[in-house]
């Protein structure tokens, strides 16, 4: 078996970033998309974890946990907006809320 | 041993999270969520980052999945399962995602990591990095977190005109 390298985890990461994607753009559930938003992100954190320890450098790790933070603020945030939204329009169906204003 | 749960967790996250973007319920996307980020976590761990693997499990299947299931349950969605993905998004999707997933595995080739030596994420080494040199960002991220707390009290009030 080969052993796992730097590529293993970056192949990874681009699968998983590309899952979040095709997430994003076919689901109608505003719910949904904003989870595959998340796994985006966490594709994104694995390529940093995994170029910090192949490269012998720690600063990418606290890059992640700065991408945590942000996401975990953003998380709040986003579903605040979609409860806002929710009482408004009575949906979360992204595809049924098509005008600017409310 | 380690390639072998190389190969079990990356393979079980990108399942579960094939199942997030495929799941009728959005109760059962946030659990395959969960699972997802507790495999991350693994990895992480098999990175030798071992305080980011602790932080990600309390962070995210801590707090975030708990977030999420508390909206869901606030929402009591009921006339959810008649169409669950856009109309055209599908074949697009497909396009662009494949495209994306194909480039990104085949550009990896050309990345070299350097020799280094290699580091070991240990909670200490990060509190370090933290306190000494990202001191400034560790504090404005403290701001943030609290504009963001702000923020959601201003939009989830009730409205009382």
């Amino acid at each position: 078996m080969i052993p796992v390298t730097l590529e293993h985890y970056l192949i990874v990461s681009g699968l998983l970033f590309s899952l979040g994607l095709a997430g994003v753009m076919t689901r109608r559930n505003a719910l949904v998309v904003f989870m595959s938003l998340e796994l985006m992100l966490n594709a994104s954190n694995l390529a940093l974890v995994a170029f910090s320890r192949f490269n012998g450098n720690l600063h990418g790790q606290v890059f992640v946990f700065f991408i945590i933070t942000v996401a975990a603020a953003e998380v709040a945030v986003g579903l605040a907006i979609i409860v806002a939204l929710f009482r408004r329009r009575q949906t979360v169906q992204v595809d049924e809320i098509t005008s600017m204003r409310l | 041993m380690h390639d072998q749960l190389f190969w079990f967790f990356s393979i079980a996250m990108l399942l579960s999270g094939l199942l997030v973007i495929l799941g009728r319920n959005p109760v059962t996307s946030a659990m395959f969520l969960v699972l997802s980020l507790f495999f991350m976590a693994g990895l992480f761990v098999l990175l030798e980052a071992y305080f980011l693997a602790i932080i990600q499990i309390l962070v995210y299947a801590g707090a975030v999945i708990v977030l999420f299931l508390f909206v869901i349950m606030l929402l009591d969605l009921k006339t959810e399962n008649v169409r669950q993905f856009k109309r055209f998004g599908v074949f697009g999707a497909l396009v662009v995602a494949g495209a994306l997933a194909w480039k990104l595995t085949s550009v990896v080739s050309a990345v070299l990591a350097a020799a280094a030596k290699p580091v070991v994420g240990t909670t200490e080494a990060m509190g370090k990095l933290l306190f000494t040199q990202y001191l400034l960002p560790f504090e404005v991220t403290s701001v943030l977190l609290l504009i963001a707390m702000v923020g959601v009290v201003v939009l989830s009030r009730k409205e009382t005109k």
